[in-house]
């Protein structure tokens, strides 16, 4: 029954996963490179090139790994589990064909519950050594993450309601279909709350500040900073594709035009090509938008992510009486 | 309910539209590398090649005070601003030893930062570099014999390269990291002997 979803059948749509994995992976590094580029360039600096991550990540690929006498296997596991369970995510979601036969290996409650898995092998790897600041970064990472995971499922729900169907492919494929449903106000104000949801997810300005050296202002780098040499490399690739995945959920949920229909050659490249661009629109977008923004304080944060929770709640409810 | 972003000014949109204009008129501050007649230009070229070459252009710096009067680390903080912006060449401070390439050391060794200085240096994971910045931590400076005073940071850890000055220019300092730079031994030449006494390597 492979391939009863839509047009996308056998061997191409396995090689358009390959190929959407290896873009998310390959792809990932660059996005938050441009990120940090456009900050320099708004605040003056001449910056690193938007392509430094992938150095970064090439020399702590080649050093070696200092562990801590404290640390139990966890410490050693958890971040092969955050690398998998995202690029797991970044194969649910429809990046370049909708629907693709791995829909059904997973819908939209599997995307959420496999970001939750990294948040929580992550958090128990910030524990786990026991150095203090790990340990304050993991419960300010769950605390956040309690609070915003339950937004994106609704916020995704309420995409989910006029398409009938949780699963993503069918979401996106079904937007594609009907244009209008885009600019109803439950599709718009899902998307907003998707946005704040991805800041605070992603560990952006202004709930988490990913170039902080402050150890009492970390959230994210505070549960890493007992991690070197290859298992920190992983740990920030993870990162970078969690952020892309995001920017490209965001981007095909928003403005799913240029996702291919149907898996030919060229019809995928062009989603490819049209991917990059939306995605690195947002990336903009955010980079301006960290510029502007001061982080927030950690109290007033659950403030903002009720926000957004209200947004999706709205949403789904303006999306039951659109139906 | 006003947007979370602007709880304490009014009408942020022109305040946003002024911060924006104000980004534009400004420009880019970041220093040629031409300035200051060749020598600050010859140091920055040579840093950003041979950073690119033997660290694939991607250098994390841990600071370490080891009791400085705190002079050296103005300087130091200069290095990341808009006006010298060591991230050009593709060197970032670090909140974590795990984290480091290199240590940037600081005043005399105080007998309090004797031990975590040597711990910080057993933190960091190989290939690991080590430069001294400032007068006091080649030979303790004013502080030399001082009670609290361990000694200079080469009785403690190996020292790659050293920057004099009391404090030394922000310019400065980045040639010493490219002297450190210079010293960096290839991948599997420097015997793996040194094993830290708080932590096993794999």
């Amino acid at each position: 029954m492979i391939g009863a979803g839509g047009g996308a059948t056998g061997l191409g749509a396995i090689l358009v996963e390959v190929l959407q994995g290896l873009l998310a992976l390959l792809l990932a590094p660059g996005i938050v490179g441009l990120v940090r580029f456009i900050k320099a360039r708004l605040q003056g600096r001449r910056g690193a090139p938007p392509w430094q991550p992938y150095r970064e990540l090439a020399k702590l690929f080649g050093k070696e790994m200092v562990v801590s006498r404290n640390a139990s296997w966890i410490f050693g596991v958890a971040p092969y589990v955050v690398f998998a369970s995202t690029l797991a995510v970044a194969l649910l979601v429809p990046m370049l064909a909708a629907p693709l036969p791995i829909d059904r290996a997973g819908d939209l409650i599997v995307v959420v519950y496999l970001l939750l898995l990294g948040t929580f092998a992550i958090g128990l790897a910030g524990l786990d050594p026991g150095s203090a600041f790990g340990g304050m970064g993991s419960s300010r990472a769950l605390t956040i993450a309690a609070l915003a995971e339950p937004t994106i499922a609704l916020a995704v729900f309420a995409l989910a309601v006029p398409a009938g169907s949780t699963n993503l492919g069918r979401i996106v494929a079904r937007a594609i279909e009907d244009p209008g449903g885009a600019l109803s106000p439950g599709h718009l104000m899902a998307l907003a709350a998707l946005f704040i949801v991805m800041l605070a997810e992603a560990g952006r300005l202004p709930v988490d500040n990913p170039a902080t050296h402050l150890e009492l202002t970390m959230i994210h780098e505070a549960m890493i900073l007992e991690y070197s040499g290859r298992s920190l490399a992983l740990l920030e690739w993870a990162a970078f594709l969690k952020f892309f995945v995001f920017l490209s959920l965001l981007a095909n949920l928003g403005l799913p035009w240029g996702v291919a229909l149907n898996p030919g050659a060229s019809a995928v490249l062009v989603a490819a090509a049209i991917l990059i661009v939306k995605v690195a629109l947002l990336a903009a977008a955010v980079a301006v938008l960290e510029t502007r923004l001061a982080k927030l304080r950690l109290f007033r944060v659950p403030e903002l992510l009720s926000v957004s929770f209200l947004l999706a709640l709205l949403a789904i409810t303006s999306s039951f009486l659109v139906e | 309910m006003r947007p979370f972003y602007c709880h304490n000014a009014p009408r942020s949109s022109l305040v946003m539209a002024k911060l924006f204009a104000k980004i534009w008129r400004t420009g880019i501050v970041t220093e040629p590398l031409s300035i200051e007649a060749g020598r600050t230009l010859d140091l920055a070229r040579r840093i950003e090649d041979r950073t690119r070459r033997l660290l694939g252009r991607a250098l994390a710096i841990r600071q370490v005070d080891a009791g400085s009067c705190n002079g050296c680390e103005i300087e130091i903080a200069a290095l990341p601003n808009p006006i010298y912006d060591c991230e050009r060449f593709g060197i970032h401070f670090v909140a974590s030893p795990r984290h480091a390439d290199l240590l940037l050391v600081t005043g005399p060794v105080t007998r309090n930062m004797e031990v975590p200085l040597r711990k910080t240096w057993e933190a960091t994971p190989d290939p690991k570099l080590v430069v001294s910045i400032g007068d006091c931590a080649h030979d303790c400076g004013v502080f030399r014999g001082g009670y609290g005073v361990s000694g200079p940071v080469a009785s403690v850890i190996p020292v790659d390269a050293h920057v004099p000055g009391c404090p030394p220019e922000p310019a400065d300092i980045l040639a010493g990291i490219l002297k450190a730079l210079d010293r960096l031994p290839e991948p599997g030449s420097r015997a793996d002997s040194r094993t830290g006494s708080t932590a096993s390597r794999r």
